[in-house]
């Protein structure tokens, strides 16, 4: 089916969407911002369901629902007036819980000013725009915009990126992980000590600003209609990645297990210039592995229900073609005249 | 306090690499002393600043030129290119922070002093004023995501004065071969956070009080006369 056929059924179908306090522009916006999407969608994913729509985006880890945006965030302003609000959340202990590791007053700086100016920024840039009632990781997503970063990539990346490393870490952290994590850590690295070896290596060879991470990467490429011809278990890896300033793996559609961050305000009161030495207590003193094997967890659902939801797809396709071969004529016919926008 | 050379020549017959002598580096002695920068800069800054992170650079530097050297004696392409992203690093480091130390200069010895002559006057034509020029430079340099550099430098191909950014330790040539670096303010937060912390505009603006105008005249009358 030509993509703007598909542009045609999105653009009718998601009009009535916008919700009741919506001002007029933001209603042309979102559907600009659709038939953009549905542009660079695969042209033969297109007569899918809407809920896993091809959409470039459907690489965050919550699948992009143009439909149903998910207002979890949506507070109610003064007035009547619905505003997102993205939250500074707090570290999952006290600011001191880690010291003598990463100490006090590194929190009150690391989160209190520059985790905290990140979310006051953030939500400056998106109020009265279409990303106002969006995730934070659908807004990352979408302010990647493929590489070509947008103003907002900066600040909602890096307010992700302290939340998840904040909660990458615990008190009387460090030690070993066991179970599932470890087999794949085992697996996937030879063993848990060349898995700590190549971590390491990692966050110390990021040069400049950045972050370090451990992902769990189930195998997929950046095309919309790609499908893995045989799927297995063993494609679906542990793997370790670096990243510049904000870029995290959300971005590549992978799944976060670990991050540690490497940027010098991050060890710089406590290490000054020693990174590693930073890295080599992170790793012995503060990882939370329960965090890491709970993330593996949800990270394996995930891709599993992805790859039930393509399978679907497909046979939804497929019997679509056959149910309706006149339907299709009958579009072909009628918009023959159609040009596009 | 006499600047020591930037280079030492490795003797040839001491050279383990083949008959071209390898030209290493090492880490350039500061023209003041580290507290004569305060209170824009503080004394623990510059030292940690100058012996450890200008040393590191040197000294990978000097580890990848080795490697870099022994590459292309064997003919090792592939290995030749990998290179090239360490050399950058830590060349380009090494390359940088050699300009800052002398862009930057003690109250006593004319430091804050504004530019005179020649380049005074570019200033004011390009720019409108002085005042300008240290604006945007400051704005450019508070909006740079993550490690970088804010330059004024001269297009000597254009005769013009022109400010830019870099990334990381890229050099102000990266931006355009034609590219002089007059001065340049380091905006990785190793240069300023022990004092500063988060509010690196505060950085941009007490730094002004230190900066050598008359190195950046000297450069500026050279590659322009």
């Amino acid at each position: 089916m030509p993509f703007w056929i598909c542009n045609k059924i999105l653009f009718t179908v998601h009009l009535p969407i916008t919700h009741a306090l919506s001002l007029p522009r933001i209603e042309k916006i979102m559907a600009a911002t659709v038939a953009a999407a549905a542009a660079i969608a695969s042209p033969l994913k297109c007569g899918g369901s809407f809920s896993s729509q091809s959409s470039p985006f459907s690489g965050s880890t919550r699948s992009f629902h143009w439909r149903n945006n998910e207002k979890q965030n949506v507070r109610k302003g003064g007035r009547g007036v619905i505003t997102a609000k993205i939250d500074l959340k707090p570290p999952p202990y006290s600011l001191d819980a880690l010291e003598p590791h990463m100490s006090r007053k590194t929190f009150e700086y690391h989160w209190g000013k520059h985790h905290r100016a990140y979310v006051d920024n953030l939500n400056k840039q998106i109020v009265g725009t279409e990303l106002d009632t969006k995730t934070l990781e659908d807004i990352i997503v979408l302010t990647f915009n493929k590489g070509d970063l947008l103003p907002p990539f900066n600040n909602a990346a890096q307010v992700w990126n302290h939340d998840f490393f904040w909660e990458s870490m615990k008190p009387g952290g460090g030690g070993k992980p066991s179970g599932e994590l470890l087999e794949l850590i085992n697996r996937d690295f030879g063993s848990f000590e060349a898995f700590v070896n190549e971590f390491k290596a990692a966050a110390a060879t990021q040069f400049g600003s950045g972050w370090a991470w451990l992902v769990y990467k189930a195998n997929r490429l950046d095309v919309g209609n790609s499908v893995n011809p045989r799927p297995s278990d063993d494609n679906k890896k542990l793997v370790i990645v670096k990243s510049p300033n904000a870029i995290n793996p959300l971005v590549w559609d992978y799944s976060p297990l670990l991050t540690i961050d490497v940027w010098e305000h991050a060890y710089y009161l406590d290490f000054q210039n020693r990174r590693p030495d930073y890295i080599s207590i992170f790793m012995e003193r503060l990882v939370s592995w329960e965090a890491v094997s709970s993330r593996l967890e949800a990270a394996k659902a995930r891709a599993v229900e992805r790859e039930k939801e393509e399978e679907r797809n497909k046979t939804e396709y497929e019997e679509g073609d056959e149910a309706n071969p006149e339907a299709v004529e009958m579009y072909l016919t009628s918009d023959a005249e159609e040009t596009d926008d | 306090m006499a600047v020591r050379a930037l280079v030492t020549r490795k003797i040839l017959r001491a050279a383990p690499l083949g008959f071209r002598g390898l030209q290493t580096f090492s880490l350039p002695d500061l023209p003041y002393d580290y507290g004569a920068l305060e209170p824009a800069i503080s004394g623990d800054i510059m030292q940690l600043h100058h012996q450890k992170h200008h040393q590191t650079y040197i000294t990978n530097y000097n580890k990848a030129l080795e490697q870099l050297d022994s590459a292309i004696a064997k003919g090792d392409a592939s290995t030749a290119v990998k290179l090239q992203s360490a050399i950058k690093f830590n060349g380009g480091g090494h390359v940088n922070h050699s300009i800052f130390w002398k862009n930057l200069a003690p109250v006593r010895e004319g430091g804050g002093e504004p530019p005179k002559g020649p380049l005074g006057w570019a200033i004011d034509s390009h720019f409108g004023s002085l005042d300008a020029l240290i604006q945007k430079m400051n704005a450019e340099g508070a909006a740079l995501q993550g490690s970088g550099w804010v330059w004024l430098g001269v297009d000597i191909d254009l005769k013009r004065l022109v400010v830019e950014t870099t990334a990381n330790q890229d050099p102000l040539v990266t931006k355009g071969p034609s590219l002089v670096p007059l001065l340049g303010i380091d905006v990785w937060e190793h240069a300023y956070y022990l004092q500063y912390k988060n509010v690196r505009p505060e950085y941009l603006k007490n730094i002004w009080k230190i900066m050598n105008w008359k190195y950046a005249g000297e450069v500026y009358e050279k590659e322009c006369p």
